[in-house]
């Protein structure tokens, strides 16, 4: 098989894959259930128990099932979700919502993870491109198959040995 | 008995901090050469012969308390909270940790024992040790002053003694609870040692390497006990709590996985110091954070800063905490700050794809997991303090932020034993991932053939999603790892002429090192698998009369029956429940609700039936007040059971890693001798 071949035939394959998960995704259905629990996990009980809403399951809990209650009522009365968010939150206050809103400061919350992961990757890969800087990769040093069969041995035996690690 | 352990505490202190001060006194004679009226190598020796006396002291102690829950001595206010008298013998012992004063003195006692040992082993390297005998001493007589002080065990009651105790709390009378909190602790406390070896050896300048040689066998012992006990914490929290799950993004859970991601970042970067010489100041600034983020947790859960379920015991200690933090923190920067000139690394990484440079992103990964971690838990006491309004991190926030991190790692546990050392071109970089791609692109169709649903309503479902990838990126690490072993056991088969089985053994342990690490990255890739299964969890709620019915995935369950029973220590409802599949009766199940009558509080007992593809588990909810009728809950959890198979796995892989390889001269012994052929060096590791 020839290079344009080989290129088209993983043209084809990529495309195929990417149809067919494009084909998969785009099933599903929805339905007022699915959409309870959706909400339900986006809430916690506030009975002090510091569970999800829709996983608070202990004995003698006075607030979840009003809770629920009120928020199959809420889906009942075919108001959005982020309606029913905001009733929660004006009834029983922020503690209620299960995450940070995307508002004022609590996006704070939401940002400074990726931030800080996002600047650390950069810095280490700045700091190995720098150690790396100037350095030729290795394999382009052994020129002659006499020279890169050496260098092979060396690394082999360099790198063999019984507390070696992974 | 109170007087006893009283009194064995006073002593205890008083030998912990004789071997701090005296073992102070002459390490500084010895590195200043000055002289003394004893010889400092003697003055050393007897502060060692302390911190040995310490273990008995503290034993002696722990002693009287476990006596005392035995023999019911409500006079002592912790038994008289933590005990009762129709406790069953098992949970007498686990009631010595139930609390806040028992906990502290189980930490005490473990940390003491590590001492023990530590100090019997002093010859391994008489200097090295008395420098880490003596920090280790500081961590001991901080929390022999919180016993003695803040939270002692031994407090008298005052006024009339009760006739019975207020008995343990409901949720820890559970088999694993006997045994989780202690493996827990051996995990958090262990981490003390390798950072008293890892400050000890900055402190004098210790030339080489050695010292992590010495402190490995610690450290990975410390990382499966804390291993163990996180997943024990995790099964406690899914057979006891009753909402189906096993982590919920729970303060307490929190505080025990951070030091277990610094722990492994520590395993991890710890090698490029052994084999390159890298990564020196990085190392020591690991496992520092690691012991401290030990203490932040105790502080976190036990100062009562943030709410937890989990959280048993809480009290002001954390003033206690948080000074002996500034000054463990001081002593790190100040010896730091002042030695390190001696961490300049040796070498440097060559190629952005090497082994080296994927160490270094799996512990970039690692520790930005716990930052996230940290920030997560964190972050209601910081917003009640900036904005003052108190919010909630739950799960849906660390789902959003944790998991793609996690996956990262994943990625990076699969790529990385991939990678040569120092460089690699990127002919060899296809060679080897051609397999792990075709696999991971093989799991995606066939997951989605069979049902994954990563698309619902126009947008990501995030759970499957997650899941989806999950499953893929565990197929390609699986394949990846599989091949490594595929490929050194084949030449050796080759080599030696054994079979493929025995030439596999015969890999392992000729580098166990390296082959138990990868066993450990085929349970973490298990335990993945597992946790993504939750993606598809479906559970039913019904309430159910006599023969009523109600279907979850393949089951069916019936009721046969309710019943109730009763002992000295609780009362008990239960469902008696028929199980079918297929039309015929597989098994009953017995899902329970106790109530603890010296404490008066409800206690569920889950009813699971684990199999490979999934649990059934089941809950008596309680029962209708009108009707009188059990409600029950019942839950389809998928792949739960990967996850405890993948720790047994970890467990042995860590096992297997801590076993000394074969040596070279050895492993030539082991080749019969008619089938001897030129040895093929690539076997050995690298690579």
């Amino acid at each position: 098989m020839g290079a344009s071949a080989r290129f088209t035939f993983w043209m084809r394959s990529l495309q195929a894959v990417a149809l067919a998960v494009a084909v998969c995704f785009t099933l599903g259905a929805t339905d007022a259930g699915s959409r309870f629990t959706n909400l339900n996990h986006r809430l916690m009980c506030t009975c002090g128990c510091a569970e999800i809403l829709g996983e608070c399951n202990h004995v003698g809990c006075t607030n979840s099932t009003s809770e629920l209650n009120e928020l199959r009522t809420g889906i009942a009365a075919g108001k959005s979700d982020q309606e029913i968010l905001s009733s929660f939150v004006g009834k029983y206050g922020a503690v209620v919502l299960a995450a940070p809103t995307t508002q004022g400061f609590d996006l704070v919350a939401w940002i400074a993870p990726f931030a800080v992961f996002a600047a650390a990757l950069l810095g280490t890969i700045l700091l190995v491109r720098r150690w790396t800087a100037g350095k030729q990769p290795e394999e382009t040093l052994a020129t002659d198959p006499a020279t890169e069969a050496l260098v092979k041995k060396i690394r082999r035996e360099t790198e063999s040995g019984s507390d070696g690690g992974y | 008995m109170a007087a006893f352990g009283s009194f064995a505490l006073v002593i205890a202190l008083a030998l912990a901090a004789y071997n701090l001060l005296a073992g102070t006194v002459a390490l500084r004679l010895i590195a200043t050469g000055q002289s003394a009226p004893i010889s400092p190598e003697r003055l050393a020796d007897t502060a060692r012969r302390a911190g040995i006396a310490v273990f008995v002291a503290v034993t002696a102690a722990a002693f009287a308390l476990t006596w005392s829950v035995f023999t019911n001595d409500f006079s002592i206010t912790y038994i008289l909270e933590h005990s009762n008298r129709a406790l069953p013998g098992a949970y007498k012992f686990s009631a010595l940790w139930s609390g806040q004063e028992g906990s502290l003195l189980l930490w005490a006692w473990l940390l003491a024992a590590y001492g023990f040992v530590l100090r019997l082993t002093h010859k391994t390297d008489v200097k090295l040790y008395a420098y880490a005998g003596a920090i280790l001493a500081g961590v001991q007589v901080f929390f022999l002053l919180v016993l003695n002080f803040a939270a002692p065990p031994f407090a008298l009651l005052r006024g009339a003694v009760p006739e019975d105790g207020n008995g343990l709390n409901p949720l820890l009378q559970y088999p694993e609870m006997v045994i989780h909190p202690p493996m827990l602790y051996l995990g958090y406390v262990g981490f003390s040692v390798p950072f008293a070896f890892a400050l000890g050896a900055l402190m004098m300048r210790y030339p080489g390497e050695k010292w992590i040689k010495i402190t490995r066998i610690w450290t990975m012992v410390t990382w499966m006990f804390l291993t163990c006990g996180i997943f024990l914490g995790m099964h406690w929290a899914y057979a006891v709590l009753g909402w189906g799950g096993y982590w919920g993004w729970d303060p307490v859970e929190n505080a025990s996985f951070m030091p277990w991601l610094t722990g492994t970042a520590f395993l991890h970067s710890v090698m490029m110091q052994e084999k390159k010489g890298m990564m020196k100041s990085w190392n020591v600034w690991l496992i520092f954070t690691t012991f401290l983020l030990t203490l932040l947790g105790t502080l976190l859960t036990r100062a009562g800063l943030v709410s937890s379920v989990h959280a048993f015991a809480q009290s002001s200690i954390g003033t206690w905490f948080v000074v002996f933090m500034g000054i463990v923190l001081a002593v790190c920067i100040f010896t730091y700050i002042l030695q390190r000139s001696h961490l300049k690394g040796e070498h440097q990484i060559e190629s952005l794809v090497s082994r080296e440079s994927s160490f270094l992103f799996n512990n970039l990964v690692l520790l930005a997991a716990c930052f996230v971690i940290l920030w997560g838990t964190l972050f209601p006491i910081l917003s009640e303090y900036v904005v003052g309004n108190k919010v909630t991190v739950g799960a849906p926030w660390y789902n959003t932020v944790a998991i793609p991190i996690g996956i990262f790692l994943l990625f990076l546990t699969g790529v990385g034993p991939l990678l040569p050392w120092r460089a690699t071109s990127l002919k060899s970089v296809k060679r080897n991932f051609v397999l792990p791609v075709i696999a991971l692109w093989i799991t995606v169709i066939v997951c989605l053939a069979v049902g994954v649903r990563p698309w619902k309503d126009g947008a990501i479902d995030q759970g499957q999603f997650y899941a989806l990838v999950a499953f893929a990126m565990s197929a390609a690490v699986m394949t990846a790892i599989s091949s490594e072993f595929l490929r050194g056991a084949g030449v050796i088969a080759r080599q030696t002429g054994r079979n493929h089985f025995a030439a596999m053994v015969l890999l392992i342990r000729r580098n166990t090192r390296r082959y138990g690490g990868y066993f450990i990255h085929i349970g973490v890739v298990i335990v993945v698998i597992g946790l993504s299964g939750s993606a598809f969890n479906r559970n039913v709620e019904s309430e159910m009369a006599l023969h009523d019915k109600i279907n979850i995935g393949p089951y069916t369950l019936e009721c046969v029956g309710a019943s109730q029973d009763s002992n000295s220590n609780y009362n008990s409802d239960f469902a008696l429940l028929d199980v079918y599949k297929g039309g015929k009766r597989e098994f009953q199940m017995t899902p329970e609700k106790r109530v603890y009558l010296a404490s008066e509080q409800p206690q569920t007992m889950v009813a699971i039936h684990s199999t490979l593809p999934w649990d059934l588990y089941v809950v008596y909810e309680g029962t209708n007040p009108d009707t009188q009728q059990p409600i029950i809950k019942a839950f389809l959890n998928p792949l739960v059971g990967w996850i405890w198979a993948g720790v047994v796995l970890i467990a042995l892989g860590t096992v297997v890693a801590l076993v000394p390889s074969l040596t070279p001269a050895t492993a030539a012994l082991r080749v019969p001798a008619a089938r001897t052929a030129p040895v093929e060096p690539a076997l050995g590791g690298g690579d």
